[in-house]
């Protein structure tokens, strides 16, 4: 490991995985300062481990760090949103005012669009941020989060349906 | 099926992700049922507003050197560090790894040898070689600020922009229709040869399209190196190589669209 031919084997496998990295933090996060120090830290957590590594596929594997490494923070602040989670029952009322058009209407307003997400839990936050702005597929995202993938589409059907309530109701 | 569980699978649906079955239900239940097709719709108009690039937060510029200085600093201390200093940095029994980690190493320190001299131990095939000169130059294009020459989205002005400096004629196609917009053009220089360089996006991926004639005829190959997806075929007497670190479905997706219009 003290070799510094596998720092540049590391810094040529993970740093161009730095945005992604970043973005996922910053979501689960929801700080630019905190997003920073933590993706440090990950990417420190990540070359100390790196003989795990094996030459996997780079961003599913410096993501499961960023994420770890996020939810430590989280847990340690006693952040409030990781039980939010469970209040989900108290939000099911039915609501009959979500036309495309305006939903459509609405989340054109990027700012909207991203303070809505911002207070989604957690939960569906990171699924929606790795399905929607990373593009990950339904395998990837349950390998990630250890989930099943059967999770993963309810997540993603709920999230969507919370954001969408979210949206309607803002304005 | 109640409209309970079509609730969840529509979102598979919108993703591509369900299997056969399950997809003909879906598509045999959404024209019958008002409430799940405005679920449907309203979910698509979501997705396709989320995925826009807006969302994404772009890491500050100093991010990547002040990790950069981070794990060089860390890993100057953990080659000074006392044994107990090492042990809080990398709780791993290190009696064990040393001798496997120094020949780790020294199989990479080998491998860089043979590769840097063709030494003939593990020579790569010429398309091993293409294939890191083309992710070379994807990744400079991205370092050094030069990703195009011609920077427009208009595929009208980008093809006259190669009059003159190539022999052939690239055919350019807008594909933001499609989710791919044209970001620009760029000439490059590959298998000693000036070739063109079509700039496309998806979200905040940029993916490089390199085109040349060639007389050669080969299939369609997908490879991966260090974490960029690379797809190549020729077409047309044309060579195509595509690079991205858009994930490999995606870029499937792409390259089908290129292929689609060359073939008109």
């Amino acid at each position: 490991m003290a070799e510094p031919n596998t720092l540049t084997h590391f810094e040529a496998a993970l740093l161009p995985h730095l945005a992604a990295a970043y973005n996922l933090a910053r979501w689960l996060v929801r700080n630019d300062h905190d997003a920073e120090d933590l993706v440090q830290e990950a990417y420190l957590r990540a070359f100390n481990s790196f003989d795990g590594f094996h030459g996997r596929e780079g961003r599913g594997w410096i993501l499961a760090i960023v994420r770890n490494t996020c939810y430590t923070w989280l847990q340690q602040r006693r952040n409030q949103e990781l039980a939010e989670v469970f209040d989900e029952e108290q939000h099911t009322g039915e609501d009959h005012s979500r036309s495309p058009e305006a939903v459509l209407l609405r989340s054109a307003d990027a700012q909207l669009l991203k303070d809505a997400l911002e207070k989604l839990p957690v939960e569906f936050r990171e699924i929606l941020v790795l399905r929607e702005l990373e593009g990950m597929s339904y395998r990837e995202i349950a390998d990630l989060v250890g989930i099943p993938v059967g999770t993963v589409m309810s997540r993603l059907a709920r999230g969507r349906e919370r954001l969408q309530r979210q949206l309607t109701h803002a304005v | 099926m109640s409209c309970k569980e079509y609730d969840t699978l529509m979102d598979g649906y919108l993703d591509g992700e369900l299997d056969l079955l399950s997809t003909l239900r879906v598509e045999a239940h959404l024209p019958e049922c008002a409430n799940c097709a405005q679920t449907y719709e309203s979910h698509r108009a979501l997705r396709s507003s989320m995925s826009s690039g807006k969302l994404y937060f772009k890491p500050p510029n100093k991010l990547a050197e002040r990790i950069h200085v981070a794990l060089h600093q860390a890993n100057n201390v953990e080659r000074r560090a006392s044994p107990s200093v090492r042990r809080v940095l990398k709780p791993i029994p290190w009696g064990i790894w040393w001798p496997w980690l120094s020949l780790a190493a020294s199989a990479v320190l080998v491998s860089m040898i043979a590769w840097r001299f063709g030494s003939g131990i593990f020579r790569p095939s010429a398309e091993d070689l293409l294939a890191q000169e083309v992710l070379s130059s994807h990744v400079r294009s991205l370092m050094a600020d030069h990703l195009t020459d011609v920077p427009s989205s208009d595929q009208h002005t980008v093809k006259p922009w190669f009059n003159g400096k190539l022999d052939f004629s690239p055919l350019v196609k807008d594909l933001s229709g499609d989710g791919f917009p044209l970001v620009g053009g760029r000439l490059d220089y590959l298998q000693e040869r000036p070739v063109v360089a079509l700039v496309y996006q998806r979200r905040k991926h940029l993916i490089n399209l390199f085109v040349w004639p060639s007389a050669e005829e080969s299939r369609q190959k997908t490879l991966t190196r260090q974490g960029y997806n690379l797809f190549h075929w020729t077409q047309s007497h044309m060579t195509y190589w595509v690079t991205s670190d858009l994930n490999q479905t995606e870029l499937q997706e792409f390259v089908r669209l290129v292929q689609g219009h060359q073939g008109r």
